[in-house]
């Protein structure tokens, strides 16, 4: 097997013809990871005991055509909490933390009796562009180990885009899922809002937060997404649509003729470097070629998407992250004297400086006498930006841009300054404002780094963009390019 | 000088769901500690709420039955500060929009009435409980997510009395509704009290203190004469009120500064994003509206207009909703409305205090006790023989076969009656002389030998008659 | 540096969110707190008049669980978690609060 040769379809075709069992499919990749992953640290921790467990009883019960995800080896962003199974969010403040219960999406995998190898690294509660906000590792590129593997879910990207696991679950809160694939050359969707349970997920900022797949191709992330997509009882949140079979709208057939896109003028304007500009417009192109139209159409306020987010995503953040105080799990301060001190040390000495950051942020942005100057002003902004989008979308099947300004930059060059840092996301933050599906996939190469294409999609319209996805996919050869560095075989 | 009192109450009611407001795990009391939880009470890294709707329906019954507006379109609000007992360091609370606003209840302080505004009442949860032993804190999570309403009174109330009156009146319509058991004693229903006086006069109100430890509407009504008095002198003497915290001793009666306010705290209130909004619509409130048990005051009505019972005696029954049930229970079994009251306000009434019970812990029936005193009625039994059936019946049986099996059955049939008087009679001529002689005293000694005759089964009534026919022939 | 925010106010939010920073971190995120409200303050550019603020997106609304109970059996799990805990509570250091008595 080789993962960054074949798809989900194929290794499944494979499993059941009994080319190779779940077993013998599980020990290849550990010995992968245990290969590659020493350059690209995208894992934290690996579960090999257990996935070896798991992939004897997959293998002796047997696996039939209609289990199209059984015996296959998959890889969490470590922000899903897992039974028993450490789990940290990147922050030493929940170092040898052991979740009680799974997070919905995780059961779901393993009700499609997917094989959990580990969980992968991220910036520290998902609060990153870069993942060098880990408490514990910064993952690498797996295009070029200097760069950055973008983030927060960098990890989960790189052991795709190094073809250490076929499929991984990230999150995306303003671009944590696109920015990285569009980084490392993969395919992430994050889903509409409330279209996958956040049941599990460590949260961030609640409103905003989404749970999606990452693949290497689109076909693969809409068999991922149809696994962990629907309603939750524990998430009142979550929505009650039925969730449609993605990948079986993915054939020969699959065309954008006639589609109307949308493409702002925005996504294509001051900051946003050449080579990405250059291959989103050949994109356009090739839609176009295709049967679409692409049309110039205008998010007035997308530069306030930042702004607005990073007050929502804070504020929320401030309060969720309270519950970090030291009194029932995770860390402890030791040698504390009082109850104040069990508060401030712990979450002073467990918590990084991003974080504390936002907290600070968030903190202020809700405060006496701020609270309508900065997070009223900002959920208003926020409705402004959600028209802005809706009026697009009444008349174009969905958006196309970037995902990013630039390619992946370097290991340390934009650590050190927040607000260059926080501009990575400005064109991924307003999708999450709007609680719209976004999906993002290779589009392109420069310098040898890829470029990543963002579609946006309608609410719950995940299909058209997959749809759209696997079109330019067929039509295109980004997605077969593979990085030569790295240690895999 | 003359002064005006301003007293504000918020008072918490403890609502009697199967389970918590925002988790499954249930709501019970005196279990080992931290057995009633789970990921989500403990604000577990990725739990998420989910709304009791049995909470928001008490919501609305809670309103409807203090004359509130239903706010139809509500959300929840986190309000945010660290606690150990508060696990999330946020409680799911309402602040921007909650479930009602603006109702009343209506008090009668020395006989007069006056309505008392309820600004508004939200839901929200409980936290749990902190226990202090020296170096350390224990944290039981038990009562983290229990549902509470918070009812915050507009500033009409301007005694102690009146306090009182309302608190009286909101137990007694929330306890009509069934949604809490609001009893102080067992922490169903917690008060928070502030009070400020000012010169007569003048439009600003004057600066509160907040009252803690007022363990019952004695206390509270005691706290806030002691603190009205307190407040005025330091007015009078030229002084000026601290905005402060004050805690009731129950031993002297006096409030003891605990501490001075600086500042207001702040709470950094902000929607809650894990919980979708609440479109109450029209028809759940037409329904829980036409579900509402009859509330006291339309029930005492019922019981002088409709049943002839005085004022007091409807108060009396209205106390409970338990008594009022029961009476009413009572009254349906044809049950005569004026003993079947005064046997609730008498005898039940002594023997629940004497057993330090609630009726519906006893063994009393609505049915055995109207039974009972379908008996006297009847003149089955006398009065004094349903002492003997009124112990009976609250070891729960049945008055008619206990009243048989006893022989306890009253003598009066007259045909029976007649050889025994005209017997009594012939063997006491010194007596009929007597009375002839207008010794009305002679009638009680006779009455008492047929008694006597009758090993006191005789109806008195009837013996009286016939007697008093015979002694006049 | 703007002002929009000085050092007292940062210790002030500090408190709030019970974090410390030392003066050498006090001095570094003073300055970046400033910049990043400053942007937040580009805001004010957007008119807002009679826009209703966005603090969802679900498309659910009015859902909710029926009452009933239900014990998922967590509680010795969750103590074990504890980083202290004694006789089934979540042992604490004791509050000391000087205004209290």
């Amino acid at each position: 097997m080789d993962y960054l040769k074949q798809d989900l379809a194929s290794l499944h075709a494979d499993l059941v013809a009994k080319k190779y069992s779940a077993k013998e499919l599980t020990q290849q990749t550990f010995a992968n990871i245990k290969a590659t992953d020493p350059q690209v640290d995208a894992f934290l921790h690996l579960n090999e005991d257990e996935a070896l467990a798991q992939a004897d009883q997959i293998d002796a019960a047997g696996i039939s055509e209609d289990q199209p995800l059984a015996g296959i080896p998959m890889a969490l962003k470590d922000n899903l909490v897992t039974k028993n199974v450490t789990t940290t969010a990147g922050s030493k403040i929940l170092g040898n933390f052991k979740p009680v219960y799974d997070a919905t999406v995780v059961q779901k995998l393993a009700n499609a009796q997917m094989i959990s190898v580990g969980k992968t690294n991220l910036d520290e509660f998902a609060m990153g562009s870069s993942t060098e906000n880990s408490a514990f590792k910064t993952t690498k590129n797996a295009w070029d180990h200097t760069k950055v593997p973008g983030g927060s879910s960098g990890g989960s990207a790189a052991a795709v885009a190094a073809g250490m696991v076929p499929a991984t679950l990230g999150s995306d809160t303003g671009g944590s899922i696109r920015q990285p694939a569009s980084f490392n050359g993969v395919v992430g969707m994050k889903p509409t809002y409330g279209r996958v349970s956040r049941w599990g997920l460590i949260a961030f900022g609640s409103s905003l937060d989404a749970i999606g797949p990452m693949t290497r191709t689109v076909k693969d992330n809409a068999l991922m997404l149809s696994a962990i997509a629907g309603h939750d009882q524990h998430d009142l949140t979550s929505s009650d649509k039925a969730v449609p079979n993605y990948a079986a709208d993915l054939t020969a057939a699959t065309s954008v003729k006639g589609l109307r896109i949308g493409l702002p003028k925005e996504f294509l304007g001051d900051g946003i470097a050449d080579d990405v500009k250059q291959a989103i417009l050949a994109a356009a192109d090739t839609y176009r070629k295709l049967g679409a139209t692409v049309d110039e159409v205008s998010l007035p306020h997308n530069k306030y998407g930042v702004a607005a987010y990073y007050i929502i995503a804070s504020s929320e953040a401030s309060s969720n992250l309270q519950r970090f105080d030291g009194i029932r799990y995770g860390y402890r301060a030791q040698d504390v004297k009082n109850l104040e001190d069990v508060y401030v040390k712990s979450r002073s000495e467990g918590f990084g400086e991003e974080v504390k950051r936002r907290i600070m942020l968030g903190t202020f942005s809700l405060s006496a006498g701020f609270y309508d100057a900065y997070f009223l002003k900002a959920a208003r902004v926020r409705t402004v930006i959600l028209n802005d989008f809706k009026a697009i979308l009444k008349d174009h099947d969905f958006i196309m841009g970037p995902v990013t300004p630039t390619t992946a930059f370097g290991i340390g060059e934009e650590i050190t300054d927040p607000m260059t840092m926080y501009m990575n996301d400005i064109l991924t933050i307003p999708v999450n404002l709007a609680g719209l599906p976004g999906l993002s996939l290779p589009a392109g190469f420069s310098k040898g780094l890829p470029i990543g294409m963002q579609l946006i999609g309608r609410p719950f319209d995940e299909s058209t963009l997959y749809q759209a996805g696997y079109a330019f996919e067929q039509n295109t050869e980004f997605h077969t390019k593979v990085p030569t560095l790295g240690g895999h075989n | 000088m003359n002064f005006e009192t301003t007293i504000g109450l918020e008072v918490h009611v403890e609502l009697k769901t199967n389970s918590k407001i925002f988790s499954p795990s249930p709501v019970e009391f005196g279990d080992d500690p931290n057995a009633n939880t789970n990921v989500i009470d403990w604000g577990y890294p990725g739990v998420l709420p989910t709304t009791n709707k049995g909470v928001v329906a008490d919501g609305i019954i809670a309103a409807l039955a203090l004359h509130a507006d239903v706010e139809q379109h509500t959300h929840f609000d986190r309000k945010n500060y660290f606690y150990p007992d508060n696990p999330k360091a946020y409680q799911i609370t309402q602040a921007d929009k909650p479930i009602a606003h603006d109702g009343w209840v209506e008090i009668t302080v020395d006989g007069v009435k006056k309505k008392i505004g309820i600004e508004e009442m939200h839901i929200e949860e409980d936290a749990g409980k902190n226990t202090h032993e020296r170096n350390y804190s224990y944290v039981d999570l038990n009562r983290q997510g229990t549902p509470l309403i918070e009812i915050v009174s507009k500033p009409d109330i301007a005694s102690p009395a009146e306090a009182y009156a309302y608190l009286e009146a909101l137990r007694q319509r929330i306890q009509f509704t069934g949604i809490s058991d609001v009893k102080m004693e067992e922490g169903s229903m917690r008060v928070d009290v502030n009070i400020s006086v000012r010169p007569v006069g003048q439009e600003k109100f004057g600066t509160k203190t907040e009252l803690k430890n007022l363990n019952s509407f004695t206390y509270v009504k005691r706290g806030l004469e002691y603190e009205e008095k307190r407040q005025q002198q330091v007015l009078m003497s030229g002084g000026s009120v601290r905005q402060e915290t004050r805690r009731f001793d129950e031993k002297t009666g006096e409030t003891i500064l605990m501490r001075v306010k600086e500042g207001s705290d702040d709470y950094r209130y902000f929607p809650e994003p894990d919980l979708p909004a609440l479109n109450i619509s029209d028809d759940w409130i037409k329904d829980l509206q036409a579900a509402m048990p009859e509330m006291p005051g339309k029930r005492r009505e019922r019981y002088v207009n409709d049943l002839g019972l005085t004022d007091y005696d409807a108060m009396v029954i209205t106390q409970t909703k338990e008594m009022s049930d029961f009476f009413d229970a009572m009254i349906a079994l044809k049950a005569d409305p004026k003993m079947a009251a005064n046997y609730l306000q008498g005898d039940v009434n002594a023997y629940l205090n004497d057993n330090q019970v609630d009726l519906s812990a006893t063994k009393l029936t609505p049915a055995n006790l109207a039974g009972m005193i379908n008996l006297i009625s009847d003149g089955t039994i006398s009065t004094k023989m349903a002492k003997k059936v009124f112990k009976a019946v609250t070891k729960g049986e049945e008055p008619k076969a206990y009243v048989e099996a006893h022989g306890l059955v009253q003598l009066s049939d007259p045909a029976k009656l007649q050889p025994i008087i005209d017997d009594v009679l012939d063997q006491n001529p010194q007596s009929i002389e007597d009375f002839n002689n207008g010794k009305d005293r002679a009638v009680g000694y006779l009455v008492g030998q047929i008694m006597k005759q009758t090993h006191g089964q005789a109806n008195p009534q009837v013996v009286n008659k016939l007697l008093m026919a015979a002694l006049k022939h | 540096m703007a002002n929009r925010i000085n050092r007292e106010q940062v210790q002030h939010v500090a408190e709030l969110a019970k974090l410390e920073f030392t003066d050498t971190q006090l001095d570094a995120l003073t300055p970046q707190l400033d910049d990043i409200i400053g942007l937040f303050e580009s805001l004010s550019e957007v008119d807002t008049t009679g826009v209703e603020p966005t603090s969802s997106v679900t498309d659910q609304i009015n859902v909710m669980r029926d009452d009933v109970a239900d014990n998922w059996g967590q509680s010795a799990a969750l103590l074990k978690n504890a980083p202290d805990a004694e006789r089934g509570y979540i042992k604490v250091p004791a509050i000391i609060d000087e205004s209290e008595d």
